[in-house]
This record gives C-alpha cells, structure tokens and sequence, in this order.
C-alpha cells in the first residue's frame, strides 16, 4: 500500500507544477482583497486561455474536441496542482465540469464543434439552468416551457439561483415540452443563448453578501432546434448526466474552508471560558479531533476513490459522503471557532480581525453549501437508496400527468 | 496511487468472511451466550490454527507466515462482523506487542505456539478504576508483576498474558505464564465473549520492551481494534438495512421513511469515515511512518463512533422487537461497549489525538 503515484502520474504531475511554478506565481497568495466582478472574469478569462494552451484544459476530453483525451487520474492530478494555488477557475467550473460534458454527450457533432473549442478555451462562459423556484430537490417539477415553432423552439418561464448567469454566455436549460404525461417523461434540454432577445438576468443578493446567483427570466426565447440536447421529451436523462457530472465537481473542500489546523490556532491563542489556553480545554480538544476525523477523514476517503480510479475502476456514489461532511463539518468547525473567539467572533468590517472574517465567511458560505448541488436531505436519500439499497421516497405524482398532478 | 488493501490481505479478508458466515455470527454467539461457560469455540479455534490465521503476522523463521498488519486488520474486521467466540483479535493483538518488544530469545520462545494455535497469548490492560494507559495501579518490582487487571477480554483459557505495568520509566509491558497467576471469570455487558479477571501478587514476570515500545504497541493495537469495531459496526448495519427492507408500517417499508433512511445512511458515513482513518493507519504501520500516532489515534476514536452510533440505532430501527432478548440487535449493542472498553476510553484517543497534530505543528513551525 503506498500513497505515491505512479511513474506516468509521477511525471505527469511534475510537469503540471512547473508548469504552474512559472506561469501561476501570481496567484500565490490569496488576493488581498476580493476581485470586483470585472476584474474576476478578465483574470478568469487570461487564466483559462492559459491553461488551455498548455494543455491542462479538457484534460478527459475527446481530442476531437480540444480536449487531451488523458484519464480522470491526470484531470485530479492537475486539479491537486492547481489547487495549490489561488488562481480564478470558479468561473468555469459549472460550464466545463458540468454542461460542456452534457453538450458533446448529447449534442450534434455541428454542435458539439461549434461549442466545446470556445468553452474550452474560456472564450464562452456557461450556466446551468435547472433550478426554479418551485423545483430545486424536486427537480423534474420544473414549469419553464418550450413550444416547437417550426424549426424553432419558444422558451417561457422561471429560471432560478442560477450560478453565474450574469457573466455567461450560454447556458444549457430545462424545459418542458409536454405537460400531458408524468413530470420525468415530458422534459427536453437546449442550449440557449444568454445574450438572446426576452432572457433578463437578475441578481440575488446571498445571505452571505455575495451574488454569485440569479434569478433567469425567459420570455419568449427563440431556440433553434439544432441546439435541442437529446430527443424531445427526453430531457430527464439528459438532465441525469450534467447531475452525475455535478456529484463528481462538487464535494471536495472548498479552497478557503477551514481545517482543524485553523480550530488549533485559534484555540492555542483565545482563553477558555473556564480560564487557560482554549487549546487545553477538554471540550475544545473534542472538537478539534472531531474536526480532524470528518476533515481528514474525507480526504482520505477521496484517496481511496482515487486509487479505485487509477485501477480504472469508477468512484461509486459512495461520493456522495464527502458533500455531506464537507459542508456540515465547515458550519461546525466555523460555529465553533467563532464561539471560541467569543465577541471578537462576531465583530466585522475595519474593527474585525483579518482571520476571524475568513471563518465568518466560512460560516456564512457554508450554509449555502448545504444546499448547492443536492441538500445534506437529497444526498441522505441518495446513499440510502443507491448504496444501501433501500426503496425510494414514496413519490405520488409519479406516474400522474404533470397537469393532473396536485 | 495505491491507497488499499493488497490482493493477498483482500482474499484472507474473504476467506475468513466465509468461514465465519459458516461457522460463527450470531447463532452461535446466541449459544454462548446461553451456555454461560467461560470457555471458547476450541472446534472453531482450531480450524483457525489450521488455516493459519495465528500464524499471519508471526515470523516465517519462528513457524509463522510474515503477513503484513494488512492480514491482522483483515482477520479482525472478519472477526468483529461475525461475533466470533475465538480469542483471534486478543493473539493478534499479543503478536504485536512480541513483534515490536519482544527479544529474539523471546520471540523464539512464544511465537511458534503461537502460530500453531497451541499457545493463546492475551493482551491485559484494563484494571479496576483505571481508564487510561497512563494511570497503570499494577506495579512491577524486580521481575514480578502486583496488581489486578480486569475486565480482560478473552483471558479464560488463556495460557499467556502481556500485561501492562507500571515501573520507574514508566507503564510497560510484561509477559506472565497464566499457570502463574489467579484467573477467574468476570461478567461483563458483552454475555458473549469471555472477560477475565488476572490477579498478580509477586507473579513471575518477564519484561517485554520499553515504555516507548508499550506506546507503539498500543497505537498498531489501536488500528487492529478499529478494524473489529468496524467488522462488527458493519454487520449491524447490514442487518438493519435488510430489516428496513422488510418491516411493514403504515402500508409500507419502513425503509421508506427518510428518518429511517437518513440513519441509515449516516450509519454508513460514519464507518466509511472510519474505515478511511483505518486504512491510514494500516498504511503507516506498514510504512512505520512518524504519522502512525495520529492516524491510530483517529482510527480508534472514529471506529468507536461509528460503532456507538451504529448499535444504537440498530435496536432503534427494530423498534419493539430490537428490545428482545430473541433480537440480535443486543449483541450488537453489547459488543459495542466491550470494544469501547477494550483499550482505553474514547476521550483518552480523542486527546492522544490532538497531541499528536500539535507535536507535528511544532516540528512543522
Ligand atoms: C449557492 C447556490 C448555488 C446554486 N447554483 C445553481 C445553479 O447554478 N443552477 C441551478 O440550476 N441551481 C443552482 N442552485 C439551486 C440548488 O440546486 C437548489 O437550491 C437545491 O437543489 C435545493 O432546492 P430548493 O432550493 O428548491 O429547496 P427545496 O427543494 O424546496 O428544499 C427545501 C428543504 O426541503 C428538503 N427536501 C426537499 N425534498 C426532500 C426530500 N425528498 N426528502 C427530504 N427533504 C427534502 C431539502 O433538503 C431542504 O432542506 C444553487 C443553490 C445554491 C444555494
């Protein structure tokens, strides 16, 4: 047993970190203070180009389409590398990890050419429009319509907490195409343009601050029926595999997240409430080993899915297990090392400390991490019926006409 | 990347599932249980011997198979999940301690009994009113051991016993022919497996290795436990599972009510937790890496709350019938508080534990 690559992704990786040892220095360190929207997409954009003309762009892609038609071991690997780093690659990670495979997966070869160079490249940002506001876990009962208009299609409807829309270009888009049979089987996908005549964005302000996410409105949008992704009607499958994508890309630790290295700090230098180093405390020594068995442990479980890989085997959704913890554990570890802290934990602004805020924002970050992706509720489910075999929700409008259904 | 199990250990790992599907679980567990005798399955033991499960990790030169703790850790979870009446995880846990402390005149001595099954060695640590390794009341003086060591797992039918004792440097361990010394049965929670008391009054005994020997003893004991926790957190939860499967109410499964399916499922992240913390641990005793602590420590602390949860919510989801003495579930949730006991509490882990990453952050700083 051994935690070492090996000889191929032993060299693979070497030439990734020189590779970013000369051409990411810059984004050693985070920045100082946050990126303004504009200044984030244009070093996102100078990022990407970058990369992808290094070749670490579509590193499992089909050549056909610009990719390296390398194996999922090189795209980790790669992704390990980088995440040494604080370079900008937020802003593609729902487009390349989760749409463009959707594209070339059930798209036209025109289509396929015409979109996934230009994503690759980081030319084209993409979104992905599932969400409404009466379908999120329940995502196959989404409303947003689409009518065929001879080789046309017209999209009416509610879009919602869609990532990045505002700074995107595409997007891909679930629709429903036939309200007269059950809600899974009337659905069909298109990619639509984001820049297109009756598409209004409109940001949302998070409760952390931020607006990452943003309601999409569409009004009779024109789709040309070249730009349908898979049958007509058969949306839902299409659907499964940008959210199987989706549970591979999400999971791991968010790059800011704290560890239990960050608890230990904190508790070597705040007093307990009962008096002496926090650190000393039994309570907080219960925590922190509490924090290192989810922290490191999902870490660990990752490099066993990795060694499955590298035998060529496929991670199962035993995956699931690492949103769950990753998400949960940050809102504790963050709780707690804010309590610990005691006012001082809540103070922010120009009177807070510089690493306290980088735990509020953990704090506040992580709520939405809960639910981004699959809530803690959705992913239980998920290990409960695919892994552990047991039945599924008892779902009543299964098999009932999505009209019909109450 | 190869972060797993070998082939070789993966197939004893089967192998021993299969024999024990066959020959241990919870029927038999069930007529111990009944039998109240503080013996064990001496049929099951032998068959043990024969195929050389006690001879795993004991040396090729001293009549053993020099398997790597991959084997031990596979034996052990096979063990846990199926109850086994046998004293494996105890030699196992002994062979350790004589791997690590034990000198070649020693080793010579005990291992070939050993490995044919003919000598059972059992590790004694704990002692009335003491929970941690640090606090040892039994003390040694010149070469005899004083003191009590209870509730010890296995110990009836015991011929050997390494046992923890406090001398100048501090606790170490020492080895004590049982012919030697006043054994006597304990009843414990678990009403499977057999617990004993020792009692030393100036019993011969022979010194095993150093304090820091003792240290590294118990955190490879740690990993080898963590694998038996898990072993038996592993079936309970499988037995649940299927009954979830079954039970009706309400018109349907009980499976398909989500607070029975979200336990479940929370069941099952908690011992793949463990099981990753384990599997660390397995790795750095086989790499002897400096991070064996930490990873030890992890592994006993996260295969003890997988194991707790487990059972606990093993008789929960039986509901009414999970009370009975009929269920199996009792075994489950008695198990649970004999591998808790069985070196050390929780809490002791959790604090050797962070110990251990403050000792990194130092030499890293
Ligand atoms: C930061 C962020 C970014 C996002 N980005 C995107 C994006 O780019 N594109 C996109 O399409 N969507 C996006 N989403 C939406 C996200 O996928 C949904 O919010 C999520 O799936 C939950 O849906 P909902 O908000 O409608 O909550 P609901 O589905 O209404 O859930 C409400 C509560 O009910 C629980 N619940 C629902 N169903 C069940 C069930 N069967 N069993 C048990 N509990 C249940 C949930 O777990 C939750 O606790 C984003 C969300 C966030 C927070």
């Amino acid at each position: 047993m051994d935690f070492n690559d090996t000889p191929q992704e032993a060299e693979y990786r070497a030439k990734a970190r020189a590779w970013l040892e000369d051409n990411a220095a810059e984004y050693r360190e985070p920045p100082e203070t946050a990126w303004k929207l504009d200044e984030f997409i244009q070093r996102s954009k100078a990022w990407q180009a970058k990369k992808f003309a290094a070749g670490y762009t579509g590193i499992t892609w089909p050549k056909a389409f610009g990719g390296q038609g390398l194996g999922p071991m090189q795209s980790i690997i790669y992704g390990q590398e980088e995440s040494r780093f604080h370079a900008p690659s937020g802003l593609y990670s729902i487009g390349l990890g989760m749409c463009i495979p959707t594209v070339f997966t059930h798209g036209s070869a025109e289509i396929a050419e015409r979109y996934v160079p230009k994503a690759l490249v980081g030319d084209e940002v993409w979104c992905q429009l599932f969400s409404e506001p009466s379908a999120g876990s329940d995502l196959a009962g989404i409303r947003t319509r689409a009518v065929q208009d001879g080789d046309e299609w017209v999209i009416d409807g509610q879009k919602v907490w869609t990532s990045f829309a505002h700074a995107s270009d595409y997007g891909i888009v679930v629709t429903r195409t036939d309200p007269s049979v059950p809600k899974h089987k009337g659905l069909t996908m298109f990619i639509v343009d984001m820049k297109a005549p009756g598409v209004e964005v409109r940001g949302i302000k998070q409760m952390s601050g931020g607006s990452d996410f943003n309601e999409v409105f569409f009004t009779g949008v024109r789709v040309k029926d070249t730009h349908r992704l898979g049958d007509v009607g058969n949306g839902w499958k299409v659907a499964l595999t940008t959210l199987m994508h989706e549970r591979l890309a999400v999971g791991g630790k968010p790059r800011h997240a704290p560890g239990y290295e960050t608890l230990m700090k904190l508790a070597r230098g705040v007093e307990a409430p009962v008096g002496g180093p926090a650190i000393e405390a039994g309570d907080v020594r219960q925590r922190i080993a509490q924090s290192y068995i989810n922290d490191q442990g999902i870490k660990l479980t990752q490099m066993r899915a990795l060694s499955a890989l590298s035998r060529g085997q496929m991670p199962g959704p035993e995956q699931s297990i690492s949103k769950v913890v990753v998400a949960k554990t940050m809102q504790e570890m963050a709780s707690f090392a804010l309590d610990l802290a005691g006012g001082d934990g809540f103070v922010t602004g120009a009177d807070g400390d510089p690493e306290l805020a980088k735990l509020q924002g953990s704090y506040l970050g992580a709520a939405g991490l809960r639910i981004a992706g699959g809530t803690d509720e959705i992913l239980r489910n998920i290990i409960a019926e695919r892994v552990l075999g047991l039945p599924g929700d008892l779902r009543p409008d299964k098999d009932k006409p999505f009209n019909a259904a109450a | 990347m190869n972060f797993d199990f070998s082939d070789d250990a993966k197939a004893l790992g089967e192998q021993a599932k299969k024999l024990f599907a066959d020959k241990a679980g919870t029927a038999p567990a069930r007529k111990a249980m009944a039998s109240g005798a503080p013996d064990f399955d001496a049929g099951l033991w032998a068959e043990i011997a024969n195929l050389g499960w006690t001879a795993a990790r004991v040396p090729e030169a001293h009549g053993g198979l020099g398997m790597s703790a991959e084997e031990s850790c596979q034996l052990a979870e096979a063990a846990g999940a199926a109850l086994a009446v046998v004293p494996l995880v105890s030699t196992l846990l002994a062979t350790e301690a004589l791997l690590i402390a034990g000198t070649e005149a020693q080793q010579a001595k005990y291992f070939p009994g050993i490995a044919d099954g003919s000598l059972i060695a059992v590790p004694a640590w704990n002692e009335p009113g003491a929970v941690t390794p640090a606090t040892v009341a039994t003390t040694a003086s010149g070469h005899t051991l004083t003191g009590s060591k209870a509730p010890v797992p296995d110990l009836p039918g015991a011929h050997l016993a390494i046992v923890a004792a406090a001398g100048p440097d501090g606790p170490s361990l020492w080895i004590v022919d049982l012919n030697d010394a006043l054994v006597e049965p304990v009843e414990t929670l678990d009403l499977v497996r057999r617990h004993g008391r020792l009692t030393l009054a100036n019993t011969p005994a022979e010194p095993l290795g150093d304090p820091a020997a003792y240290q590294a003893w118990l955190d490879r004991a740690a990993v080898i436990l963590a694998y038996e926790a898990i072993g038996t957190a592993s079936a309970a939860m499988d037995m649940t599972v299927e009954y979830a499967k079954t039970r009706i109410a309400f018109g349907q499964t009980i499976g398909r009510y989500q607070g029975v399916k979200h336990k479940c499922a929370d069941m099952f992240i908690k011992i793949e937790l463990a099981r990753a913390h384990a599997l660390h641990g397995v790795a750095m005793i086989g790499s002897d890496g400096a991070e064996l602590r930490q990873a030890a420590a992890a592994a006993r602390v996260a295969s003890l709350d997988a194991l707790s949860f487990t059972a606990e919510e093993t008789v929960q989801l039986h509901g009414g019938i999970g009370f009975t003495w009929e269920s199996d579930c009792q075994f489950y949730y008695r198990r649970a508080r004999a591998l808790t006991a069985s070196l050390a509490a929780r809490g002791w882990w959790a604090d050797r534990l962070v110990r251990a990453l403050e000792l990194r952050n130092r030499a890293a700083a």
